[in-house]
């Protein structure tokens, strides 16, 4: 098959088994299951052969809908980058279907659940294809929607429906800016078509492209949990596990960073839009990685981690390297996935998220051990896994980047960023796998069932092994979706002792602690400092006070103000007409005498009324 | 042919109406619906006048009017007084056909089914033929004079509708309704005269046409009578306190008419009659009828925030979703007013779904007070999945059909520049934040947790959704997706007299 063919049919096919899946029959749990995971592997494979076969960029245009004087096109953009991207969506989305049929196995509401997975699948890939703004606009929603329905799947969870509407909404908060900035960019350069959008960008008022670029930076920190909308993501563990894998690797907060690669040119003309980007990013960077030391929950770990890794994407942009960013989430949705699934595993085998109550699992599940290991090492950068030499990339961009004080905060704090997430992560580890079981489930833990295990261990090997693409000829130049300068992607020197040394330091420290009391949690000792971590520095409660609150008091507000005066006006206007309605007839209900007497007035009156009217005239 | 498609569409409900009202109950509900069958039929049929066939985008033609009819019947009612009888079908006003035709003939389908208490079945069904007749003839004259006749048709049968079959306090809003409408129709009235005496003729045609040319004090004048007569329609904040009451206590049908095709007279008629005929009045109103659409969406959509009644809540969500259609028209800008054309055709269909769906759950637990109401899922999965489906269409969801009208008149705004434009863009944008916020509100009280008492109380087989109510509720469904995605359905047929309207307006 051409590739005019396959770039289509990329978001087609799994959009075809969400459709078909919405109206099976709630019974039908296998017809569902066949259906989502044939599904993710038809865009696997889709996407295999595209990456197999695209080596220059193409694209396909049709018009789709004409709107008064503006054009709408519905095509696919697509270049090498977007189909490796589309080959992790696939992995992870196949990853996730086949995981998901027995990590759900007592769950009665499976079609829905396997329908929206696939239709956030299809949403994923069409903003990775999508040729034009509205066109990924609308794969950009339908992914918040398919998020809002996951995250508030599993209906034992009481605070699941709260956090899929948080995760909805602040998204949503941030979309109004990309909306806008859509908008903005469609009306002045006529077209929603982004070839010609991005082709129409040096004609522009500077101060148009400028507003443009930071709208869509509002967006993207919405989808991508980017300082200060980022605070959605955590909460949306609520999810099912599979589903936490799905958000956190290739979906959802990957279409944030990918989008800014996509529009690269309207970020670099938009100035200031790049060092915003960086100082949203270092901030996140921090914040992530300081919540991550002191949560409990297993999945709130990674979920903060995500956060922070995340950040380095979003700074690896801000230095002007856009091929860094994208390696980085590449090798990110290996191992986080694999992290995620892992977790879940743990969790199905012990029965609680609470790193409190596992401990020891090493010896009785080797397999996920194994796995989380590699896992967990590649998210600390640690030789030669994969996330090593993305975030070793991250850090050299950073400092090559040039003068200015942007790439040596982001130089700076990732390296400080290294070293927490060594603490963290090895916390996490010694926790999970080590020390004696802390609950009676951790003592009789197990390995899951292989549905469950080969997930894991497929992905691990990407995870150990993504890295070495930095040396594949071109794979750098082919990240590249706009003709920047090349950025080694395979970079080893004597610079490298820096992150080297911030990850042993981190590994040391956590183990040292932990050493002391190996049932004890090493965040003990970061003192007071351990609750302002543990509730990620309070943005919760400022976001509710700055703008949760207010707007349910002005909606307060405007409804009474809307039934006491607007419709009070309507409702006393009938009510006085009424009134003096019945004034009127009482007057009129008067006995003979005073009905005599009106009478003779009135004639009177309209008498000499007459009388002086003639004589006026 | 087309012709006789033309009659058909306006005389079947006529006759449906006449033998529904005539038979007894049974036999009358399927007369009733069987003619509204074949009246929709009918307008299916009249899409084939389409001089270049359907998805196709016409050419504009430069320089045609505004209103060309695809085709058109035009016979002498009162000679003595000029008035004639003048019916014609073009792009604007054919998908408000099909959706009137639709929507009623589903709302009868629904009433074989389930009658409401307060009257028998057969006058109900009279009733919503006859207001069927007034909307399309509504949509359907090409004569001022005959527009204003059709418009104040619908009122009497809606107004009956609601005191009959209503809920509690059903005689209170039926009868703010229909005198506040009233209020509004005498405006139109003196509007729709005053245009006549100065023009010389009530032909919509050729009033459009800017063969007749208005003095620019005329057309201020008809221009506010005539935008706030059907702003009342609409409607328009902050004259939209008949709404809640009258969509609250009206059975579902009426409602469902009411929120579906009612409120689409009051934009059709602002885009085909105030902005066509009194284009200069158009462009002096055009901020403040921005300003008063963005604020009617801002109010609609914080007070959905706060409501506490699930019809209410619909109600409300209403004047934020005509706010984006009247910003839209406000624009002035082709893009604004096909907006318009898609948004009315949207809203529609998913409110009709809504109000079809926030009966249902009326009927089955007795309680539309979202404090009692809770965990619809774990009771009924399938119409929970169906109300998140039609809410997350009206949050305007991209892909479906609610997306175009309400991102499109953001654009418009946008489009028409300026500092006062581009906030009001702005600001509609943040209503759509502001629309996902109570939609998911709803959803949560309404779907999600534990069930509740009085969701919990009926037997499993009395919440089942019945074959009825599905064949009443699936083509909403699938229309909100097909146009969601083939928006060409709407924007194709409309474009041309779109693009003529503008050039008159701009001219």
């Amino acid at each position: 098959m051409s590739v005019d063919v396959l770039g289509p049919l990329l978001p087609v096919v799994p959009l075809v088994a969400a459709l078909s899946g919405f109206v099976l029959p709630l019974r039908s749990r296998t017809a569902a299951a066949a259906l989502g995971i044939a599904g993710a592997a038809g865009a696997l494979v889709v996407a295999i052969l595209l990456a197999a076969k695209v080596e220059e960029p193409f694209e396909t245009v049709v018009d789709w809908v004409r709107i008064g004087d503006l054009t709408v096109t519905g095509g696919v953009r697509i270049d090498s980058a977007a189909t490796y991207v589309a080959v992790a969506v696939g992995v992870v989305a196949l990853a996730v279907q086949v995981y998901s049929t027995t990590y759900l196995h007592d769950d009665d509401r499976y079609p829905p659940y396997a329908a929206q997975v696939s239709l956030f699948t299809a949403a994923m890939l069409l903003v990775v294809v999508a040729g034009d703004l509205i066109l990924l606009l609308v794969g950009w929603e339908v992914m918040g929607i398919c998020s809002y329905l996951l995250i508030g799947h599993d209906r034992r969870l009481s605070e699941a429906p709260r956090a899929a509407v948080k995760a909805f909404l602040v998204t949503r908060v941030g979309d109004v800016g990309f909306l806008l900035g859509i908008v903005l960019l469609g009306v002045n350069a006529g077209s929603f078509w982004i070839t010609q959008v991005l082709a129409s960008l040096p004609g522009l008022p500077a101060a148009t492209v400028t507003a443009a670029a930071l709208l869509l930076l509002a967006g993207v920190a919405g989808k991508s949990a980017q300082f200060p909308l980022h605070t959605w993501l955590p909460d949306a563990m609520a999810g099912p596990t599979p589903i936490s894998a799905l958000i956190h690797a290739a979906t959802m907060v990957a279409a944030g960073i990918y989008v800014v690669t996509r529009l690269y040119p309207v970020f670099v003309l938009g100035d200031p839009a790049l060092p915003v980007l960086g100082v949203m990013a270092v901030i996140t960077v921090l914040i992530g990685a300081f919540a991550a030391t002191a949560q409990d929950d297993i999945k709130r770990v990674l979920a903060w981690s995500t956060v922070s890794q995340i950040g380095y994407m979003a700074a690896a942009l801000a230095v002007g390297a856009p091929a860094v960013a994208l390696f980085h989430l590449l090798t990110h949705a290996a191992f986080k996935a694999l992290l995620f699934l892992g977790a879940g595993s743990v969790i199905h085998a012990v029965g609680s998220n609470s790193m409190s109550a596992m401990g020891g699992l090493r010896k009785r599940m080797p397999g996920t051990f194994w796995s989380m290991t590699i896992g967990l090492g590649a998210l600390i950068g640690l030789p030669p896994l994969a996330g090593f030499w993305s975030k070793d990339a991250v850090l050299h961009a950073a400092s090559s980047a040039g003068a200015g004080w942007l790439p040596g905060l982001v130089y700076g704090v990732g390296l400080a960023g290294v070293l927490v997430t060594a603490w963290y992560a090895g916390r996490l580890w010694l926790r999970t796998f080590f020390g004696a079981p802390r609950s009676p489930a951790a003592e009789t833990a197990h390995e899951p069932p292989w549905p469950m295990a080969l997930p894991v261990l497929v992905l691990a090997v990407p995870s150990a092994l993504l890295g070495l693409l930095a040396f594949v000829d071109g794979f750098g130049a082919r990240l590249n979706p706009f003709d920047l300068a090349e950025v080694d992607l395979a970079h080893v020197g004597a610079e490298t002792a820096a992150p080297l040394s911030a990850l042993v330091v981190g590994l040391v420290l956590v183990w040292a602690l932990w050493r002391r009391d190996t049932a004890g949690d090493p965040a003990r000792f970061l003192g007071p400092a351990r609750s302002t971590f543990d509730n990620a520095f309070w943005l919760d409660t400022v976001q509710d006070r700055l703008v949760v609150r207010p707007v349910v008091a002005l909606a307060r507000g405007a409804a009474v103000a809307d039934q006491r005066v607007v419709d009070g006006a309507v409702e006393g206007t009938g009510q006085s007409t009424t009134d003096a309605g019945n004034i009127l007839a009482a007057w009129h209900r008067a006995g003979l005498p005073r009905a005599a007497t009106a009478l003779l007035a009135g004639v009177l009156l309209l008498g000499l009324a007459a009388a002086l009217y003639g004589s006026a005239t | 042919m087309n012709e006789a498609f033309l009659v058909a569409v306006l005389a079947l409900p006529a006759l449906g109406a006449a033998g529904a009202a005539l038979c007894p109950d049974r036999a009358g509900r399927w007369c009733g619906t069987v003619f509204a069958a074949l009246a929709f039929v009918a307008s299916l049929l009249l899409g084939t006048a389409h001089p270049a066939g359907w998805f196709s985008y016409a050419p504009s033609g430069q320089g045609a009017p505004p209103i060309v009819p695809w085709t058109s019947v035009d016979v002498s009612w009162v000679p003595a007084l000029d008035l004639r009888l003048h019916f014609g079908v073009d792009g604007v006003s054919y998908p408000l056909v099909v959706l009137t035709t639709l929507l009623t003939l589903l709302c009868c389908l629904y009433t074989l089914w389930h009658v409401p208490a307060g009257g028998r079945g057969n006058t109900l069904v009279a009733l919503l033929l006859v207001v069927e007749i007034g909307m399309l003839g509504t949509f359907l004259a090409l004569d001022l004079v005959l527009f204003f006749v059709f418009f104040e048709v619908v009122l009497l049968p809606m107004y009956a509708i609601i005191a009959g079959w209503g809920g509690d306090q059903r005689r209170h809003a039926a009868r703010k309704f229909a005198l506040y409408t009233l209020f509004g129709s005498v405006l139109l009235l003196v509007g729709v005269f005053t245009v006549v005496a100065a023009a010389g003729t009530a032909d919509l045609v050729t009033l459009t046409s800017g063969a007749v040319t208005l003095t620019r004090t005329t057309q201020l004048a008809a221009f506010t009578l005539l935008a706030i007569a059907f702003a009342v329609k609409s409607p328009l904040w902050p004259l939209h306190t008949w709404l809640p009451d009258a969509h609250t206590q009206a059975p579902t049908v009426g409602s469902v008419l009411l929120a579906g095709v009612l409120l689409k007279m009051g934009t059709y008629g602002l885009i085909r009659v105030a902005v066509g005929v009194a284009p200069e009045g158009a462009r002096w109103a055009s901020p403040l009828l921005g300003t008063l659409a963005v604020a009617a969406i801002l109010v609609g959509c914080l007070v959905c925030l706060a409501q506490t009644e699930l019809k209410r809540l619909i109600a409300y969500s209403s004047v934020g979703h005509m706010g984006f259609v009247l910003l839209g028209v406000a624009t002035l800008t082709a893009t604004g007013i096909q907006a318009a054309l898609i948004g009315n055709v949207a809203h529609g269909i998913i409110t009709g779904l809504l109000f079809f769906l926030a009966g249902a759950v009326k009927d089955r637990f007795h309680t539309g007070d979202l404090a009692v109401l809770g965990g619809l899922r774990e009771r009924s999965p399938w119409l929970s999945g169906l109300l998140a489906f039609a809410a997350i269409a009206s949050l305007g969801l991209p892909g479906l059909a609610g997306f175009w009208g309400e991102a499109f008149a953001v654009v418009a705004a946008f489009e028409r520049g300026g500092a006062g434009w581009v906030t009001l863009g702005v600001l509609a944008a943040i209503g759509g934040a502001l629309t996902a916020a109570y939609f998911m509100r709803l959803l949560g009280k309404v779907t999600h947790g534990a069930a509740s008492p009085a969701v919990e109380a009926p037997p499993l087989p009395a919440i089942r959704i019945s074959g009825p109510e599905l064949v009443a509720w699936s083509p909403l469904v699938v229309l909100a997706l097909l146009v969601g995605l083939v928006p060409a359905l709407v924007l194709g047929l409309s474009e041309a007299p779109v693009q003529s309207l503008i050039e008159a307006v701009t001219r």
